[in-house]
């Protein structure tokens, strides 16, 4: 890659930042050049953030339809998956898909529900809200 | 205290590179990422994230940091913690004493990152250098930033006892030794020829070349018809490769830089070339994403074997480079 080939075209996903990439100069020497940005990123990047958003906007549907428990909403809008969430809570994955159901997550103690939001970054009472 | 922040292609080289000329140690990233061996690639389907295998296109997590210990004659000092509130205390102990101080983290807890960019990536390297007295904020130098940030304290503690894969147990990293100039003409074909081993002799078939071609078997498995599903994997491999602090074509690149560099210091034009081959090899990975990117769009058919067939491409490129560059070293 040239340095005046290097991707100048922004990424939203960048946040306005720049990022330092190496590309060839005139000199034939590789040097670090600033980059706005490259569509592809850009592209491969949302595609994963819209997949997360379309996982956590399905689940608060069901959630206001009752079928599920805030919980499977607050994992996808974490960008988490069950397999994670049980790595962080220490929890085992069948235990964290029994909480899914609102009539047993409705039950669950404080001290649970607090292991929730600690790993997710949230209060409790935002945890049993979804929205 | 006095301390210069530069902003780098990649978290790890760029934190040592940082790191080691705040001790006296003039090195650039390229040459930091070079003499550590960090150049590799890997299709590890057994890790997953989000349910996606991890590719990765660099050795693992703190192999720069361990791999410069040896031809700089650098200590390094790690630390980790079950306590986050002692790994905390021990944070503000050392920046007290003077040091700058190596992080490992989870970008998704660093609120200074880009909303679209905090995924749940647990080795993420930043450096502290101090606190600022108002707020109590750290002051960081994030190698992919191309100015110094600063992160409230709880947030900084959560990015640091992150939990899940690779999870950075409050990982702190320093140096206490100076760093000496090393005898480049050892040290240079040392690094380069444990490269070339790592990519063409691994005894695991998903790492090196052969990983390149492993992976290109999965693009030729995926379900035809689970459209979303390949998508997804095809957009997983691409973001491993071009997104921040990673860089698939990126590290090429770089590891070009750093034999451009090794040409001038050892006076062998022969690395000069090689640097050109790789450059090629480079922009073959930047084609291959955007190849895929087009047809995640669907701005031309999704194709999962035009995909392997170029990965295989690279692969055979890769092989031949890393054979020359093994004669030449």
């Amino acid at each position: 890659m040239l340095d005046s080939e290097v991707p100048q075209e922004g990424n939203r996903t960048l946040g306005g930042h720049r990022k330092a990439v190496y590309a060839r100069g005139a000199d034939g020497k590789v040097h670090i050049v600033q980059s706005a940005g490259w569509e592809v990123e850009e592209i491969v990047t949302r595609q994963a953030v819209e997949d997360l958003d379309r996982l956590a906007e399905d689940a608060r549907q069901r959630v206001i339809s009752g079928q599920v428990s805030p919980l499977e909403y607050h994992m996808h809008k974490a960008r988490m998956d069950v397999p994670m969430l049980a790595q962080t809570t220490g929890l085992w994955q069948w235990r964290i898909r029994r909480h899914f159901r609102p009539e047993i997550f409705a039950r669950l103690s404080p001290a649970l529900l607090g292991r929730y939001a600690e790993v997710m970054g949230l209060s409790v009472e935002q945890l049993k809200k979804a929205d | 205290m006095d301390f210069q922040h530069s902003q780098a292609s990649h978290c790890e080289s760029g934190v040592m590179s940082t790191m080691l000329r705040h001790h006296g140690l003039p090195l650039s990233e390229p040459m930091a990422f070079g003499l550590a061996s960090a150049l590799s690639f890997a299709y590890l389907p057994i890790v997953k994230i989000n349910g996606l295998p991890l590719v990765s296109y660099r050795m693992p997590p703190k192999f720069i940091i361990k791999g410069l210990q040896k031809p700089l004659g650098l200590t390094m000092r790690f630390e980790t913690f079950r306590d986050p509130a002692a790994g905390t205390r021990r944070l503000d102990e050392l920046l007290g004493e003077g040091h700058i101080v190596g992080m490992q983290t989870s970008v998704f807890w660093l609120p200074y990152m880009p909303e679209d960019l905090r995924f749940h990536f647990n080795a993420h390297n930043v450096l502290a250098y101090g606190r600022d007295t108002a707020s109590g904020d750290y002051r960081l130098s994030d190698p992919v930033f191309d100015a110094p940030v600063t992160c409230p304290p709880e947030a900084l503690q959560k990015a640091r006892f992150a939990k899940g894969a690779l999870a950075p147990k409050g990982l702190l990293y320093y140096t206490t030794g100076k760093p000496s100039e090393p005898d480049w003409d050892k040290v240079i074909p040392q690094a380069i020829k444990k490269t070339t081993r790592i990519m063409l002799n691994a005894p695991l078939p998903i790492i090196g070349t052969r990983g390149i071609r492993r992976l290109a078997g999965a693009f030729e498995r995926l379900d035809a018809n689970a459209v979303a599903q390949s998508k997804l994997f095809i957009g997983q491999v691409v973001r491993m490769q071009e997104e921040i602090g990673t860089g698939g074509g990126g590290f090429r690149f770089i590891y070009a830089s750093f034999l451009q560099e090794a040409a001038a210091k050892l006076a062998r034009s022969r690395l000069d070339e090689l640097a050109e081959n790789l450059i090629d090899i480079g922009d073959e990975w930047r084609e291959f994403a955007l190849i895929a990117a087009r047809m995640i769009r669907d701005r031309e058919p999704l194709d999962p074997a035009k995909l392997a067939a170029k990965l295989r491409q690279i692969a055979d490129r890769e092989q031949a480079f890393f054979l020359d560059l093994r004669r030449a070293a």
